[in-house]
């Protein structure tokens, strides 16, 4: 289907301010849609509260206001602009709570304003709980065990019913907002308590605790024709239990057959079928069970959500610009892949590197801010690296954190070739492990520094063995080149490359200085290759510059 | 240990082995899908390929008992960038590594797949040899350049099963299956639409196939140069108006063949998961699963009787084809997935369909 003709003018909702849990990824994704949109002739207006945002550039839209985001404010727009059409999936969570309240309030009606790439069914679907619920059992999907409720007696008798520990998810809020998880009564009340309030709708959901399972993620497209494609899939390395904005995660998924991917990705397809998502991209995130494979449904964002910015940087594939496409009529086989520019934008990216994203922290600056992490949202931002390892994508995004670490460096011991353990290290690596918390990651590394195996690490973090043990492999080579710090081989050298260890780490272990270990690797003919981010895994010949460095010739 | 992968035109990548030991030959290509290794060297198509995984990270979930394509690895060599040393699924059971080892298959890791899939991009599928062994490079190239590759030889008798045995024992419709190195996953999904198989090697008579009175005819998936095996495109055509037939990949190109057409090798062929594929009657698109290095050419069929039923949006080449009269279809891609996604499973239903009606 080609693009629609009836509609002229179309009005974009903008995220507004940065707030822990929504950062500028929807100024990303809302302005590749403003610039599509207007390229393809349409007259775009667009509100947005924060004037600090690339999309209220003069040059991205017809008209800006940079007007509160809040529906009588719309509103007044609206009866000023009279656009055919109000598109609001680019502008994250703010700008779907007021379209939900302009329509609640009758005024797209009034203003014969329509709602393109989302409709309010599908919305409601999509974040009340109990309707999401209820669609997904319907169409046979496995769900945490959960129940509603809208008061305080209420929630003590559905947590009664479910067991400790429990969830408690508030809807209709910001970035996980109040959700927290309670593992007994007493504590429950109060986060319950917490949780109604936080909730626009005075609503929560207290759930079945699916913490320390793993976590997946699908980016998933479709189109006015029923096209469906997903687009990235990503697993978190820190499982259930910790916020998906607070966790690292890695694209594409590494621990699941593909009898077990193929059936979530089955599971996604049905699900955004079912909430009745008609165009655009939305975000479905999965638990699995560790031991029996169980997969559970846990979200969907009828949306364009945080993981999706990091999903078309992580493939190439640029979602919000095809959603905003979408919108307006074009189906998927009728976009051109700009990257490849033969072939459709209806396929999947394949990709052959890791992506790996750390969030970034500022406990620093929030004193009393209580560091450790869980089911609401904490970081600040994040790094996003590739490489062709595991490894040596982890290494680079710890590095870009700007957090005075070059790589799986130490937290606890100074110098990483005099390692002392005794029980105050260990009891504290161990506390550091079990409890989530920012540092975890170099915790890990200095597990196994401390010697311990990734059984032990394993049952403390529920941290897949997979990860666990190339962080391990990490360690296991930074033994070796303190061991051979005085004979250091090519080859060895070679391999710390290609683990991601940065010259500067390399100087601290080598008890060199970075000049010098670059000098010596340049001696060896260690120089970066640059690789090219294609969406199709050098299958077909790419036209973007876009570009990550590895160790890899 | 040290292993060495040289090309035909000289070019040389060096790695390290897992797996087995020794030296094999055979044509190098590469596979786009990011899961799913375990369906790809147990899938007999890939005789007498030695398969490059484009993703660099291999081996992380291990290999477990149902998986499976067929009973053993088929492919000659597997190349990838990084093989992880430890298998993290619960429903692993060996690593890959040691599952290569003993079925006697070469693994080799540590080398730039990227740069060898762009070098098999620009110069097409290449013949190669892996080895363990020999690890002089000028020898490797002399041996490989004498290797007869893959162009003109059955490959399909070395993959085949000896006797024709019954897959299952009930369901309403017969369907015999001819085996040409066939993918499990056909028979699971027809089992579970309540079709009972009987399953042939490719070389069975049409006679002895119409004997069984069979409802339905499968042509399976199979390895190497479709034009190399005018027998099976022989018996094909006998049996082109008794009964309803549904043929994938090799299936397909045989029955192109058997309708009069021609086949050509593609540069470097399709293999990953993640091919759109357009059905042409709706209008739908499938992500599909693909193996094929050969194309029928549908220009050189005849229009009259034979309608073009799908086509590859990547590259426009030929996916599927249907007589205009007789209940008969095939496709180039892999409906039955594993690996890759499922979207195109609908196909075994309009298979059955046609049983139905026929």
């Amino acid at each position: 289907m080609p693009k629609r003709k009836d509609i002229k003018k179309i009005l974009i909702i903008g995220s507004g301010p940065i707030v822990i849990g929504q950062a500028c990824e929807f100024d990303y994704s809302g302005t590749q849609a403003c610039k599509v949109l207007k390229q393809d002739g349409f007259k775009v207006i667009l509100v947005n509260s924060n004037p600090a945002t690339i999309m209220t550039d003069p040059e991205i839209c017809d008209k800006t206001y940079i007007e509160p985001i809040t529906a009588e404010m719309v509103e007044k727009i609206i009866a000023k602009e009279r656009p055919d059409a109000l598109l609001p999936t680019l502008g994250g969570q703010t700008a779907l709570n007021t379209t939900m309240q302009l329509a609640k309030k009758g005024v797209l009606k009034k203003y014969k304003v329509e709602m393109i790439g989302a409709d309010i069914k599908a919305i409601k679907k999509g974040e009340d709980r109990q309707l999401f619920k209820a669609a997904m059992k319907k169409i046979g999907l496995d769900l945490p065990k959960s129940g509603q409720a809208y008061t305080l007696e209420q929630a003590v008798k559905v947590a009664k019913k479910i067991g400790f520990p429990v969830i408690i998810r508030p809807s209709f809020t910001l970035g996980g907002t109040g959700g927290s998880i309670a593992n007994n009564m007493e504590e429950f009340k109060v986060l319950a308590k917490r949780g109604l309030e936080s909730s626009m709708v005075s609503e929560i959901l207290v759930e079945e605790s699916v913490t320390g399972w793993k976590e997946f993620e699908l980016e998933v497209m479709r189109d006015l024709k029923d096209n469906v494609v997903v687009i990235c899939t990503i697993e978190n390395l820190d499982p259930m239990g910790v916020h998906t904005g607070d966790s690292i995660t890695v694209a594409p998924i590494q621990t699941l057959t593909d009898k077990e991917y193929q059936k979530m990705r089955d599971a996604s397809i049905a699900c955004i079928r079912e909430i009745g998502v008609s165009t655009g991209g939305s975000n479905i995130q999965f638990a699995v069970h560790p031991e029996t494979g169980r997969m559970v449904i846990i979200e969907m964002n009828p949306r364009v959500s945080r993981s999706s910015a990091l999903a078309s940087k992580a493939t190439g594939f640029p979602i919000a610009k095809i959603a905003a496409k979408l919108a307006v009529g074009y189906t998927l086989d009728e976009i051109p892949n700009d990257i490849t520019r033969e072939t459709p934008a209806c396929f999947e990216p394949a990709i052959d590197y890791c992506v790996v994203k750390v969030p970034r922290f500022t406990f620093e600056k929030f004193a009393s801010a209580d560091p450790t992490l869980g089911v609401s949202m904490k970081s600040v931002g994040e790094a996003m690296s590739i490489g062709r390892t595991f490894k040596e994508a982890l290494q680079k995004g710890l590095r870009s954190l700007e957090i005075r670490k070059f790589g799986l460096e130490s937290v606890v011991f100074n110098d990483p070739a005099d390692i002392k353990v005794d029980t105050a290290v260990l009891a504290k690596i161990e506390q550091k492990l079990k409890i989530p918390n920012a540092e975890r990651i170099f915790y890990l590394g200095d597990a196994f520094r401390a010697g311990l195996d990734i059984e032990k690490i394993y049952s403390l973090t529920k941290i897949d063995r997979w990860f666990l043990y190339n962080i391990k492999e990490i360690i296991g080579c930074e033994k070796e080149l303190i061991k051979n710090k005085q004979n250091l081989s090519p080859e060895l050298l070679k391999k710390a490359k290609e683990y991601g260890f940065s010259d500067r780490q390399l100087a601290r272990i080598l008890s060199s200085s970075e000049s010098k270990v670059c000098a010596l690797r340049k001696s060896m003919n260690l120089t970066p290759d640059f690789k090219l981010v294609d969406t199709c895994a050098a299958e077909f010949m790419a036209h973007t510059p876009y570009f990550y460095s590895t160790y890899d010739k | 240990m040290n292993a060495i992968l040289a090309l035909e035109d000289g070019t040389i990548f060096k790695g390290s082995s897992f797996g087995a030991s020794g030296e094999r030959y055979g044509e190098v290509v590469f596979n786009t899908s990011m899961s799913g290794y375990q369906e790809i060297i147990t899938d007999p198509s890939y005789r007498g390929q030695i398969v490059t995984m484009t993703y660099p990270l291999i081996g992380n979930y291990g290999v477990n008992l149902e998986d499976v394509e067929s009973c053993k690895p088929f492919v000659e060599g597997f190349v990838v960038r990084e093989y992880s040393k430890i298998a993290s699924n619960w429903r692993s059971r060996d690593s890959l590594g040691d599952y290569l080892a003993k079925n006697n298959i070469l693994g080799i890791e540590g080398i730039d797949t990227r740069e060898l899939t762009l070098h098999i991009r620009q110069k097409g599928a290449l013949k190669a040899v892996l080895s363990t062994e020999d690890l002089n490079e000028k020898s490797l190239v002399k041996k490989t350049k004498e290797s007869p590759g893959l162009v003109g030889i059955d490959l399909v008798k070395e993959v085949v099963c000896k006797k024709p045995y019954a897959w299952n024992k009930k369901g309403k419709y017969k369907v015999v299956a001819i085996d040409c190195g066939i993918k499990l996953n056909m028979l699971r999904i027809l089992e579970s639409k309540n079709c009972k198989i009987t399953v042939v090697p490719a070389g069975t008579s049409s006679r002895d196939i119409l004997e069984m009175e069979p409802d339905g005819l499968l042509l399976s998936n199979g390895p190497g140069d479709p034009a190399a095996l005018p027998y099976l495109v022989n018996t094909v055509r006998e049996l082109l108006e008794k009964l309803p037939i549904f043929g994938i990949c090799l299936g397909h190109q045989i029955l192109g063949q058997a309708f009069g057409g021609k086949t050509f090798k593609l540069k470097f062929g399709h293999h990953g998961a993640n091919h759109p594929v357009k059905d042409l009657r709706s209008g739908r698109v499938s992500i599909t699963s693909q193996n094929h290095g050969f194309c029928v050419d549908i220009d050189s069929m005849n229009k009259k009787e034979i309608e073009l039923t799908h086509v590859n949006l990547n590259d426009g080449t030929s996916e599927g084809l249907r007589h205009k009269k007789l209940p008969i279809f095939s496709v180039q891609f892999h409906p039955e997935a594993s690996p890759g996604p499922r979207d195109a499973e609908y196909l075994f239903a309009e298979f059955v369909s046609l049983m139905k009606k026929h």
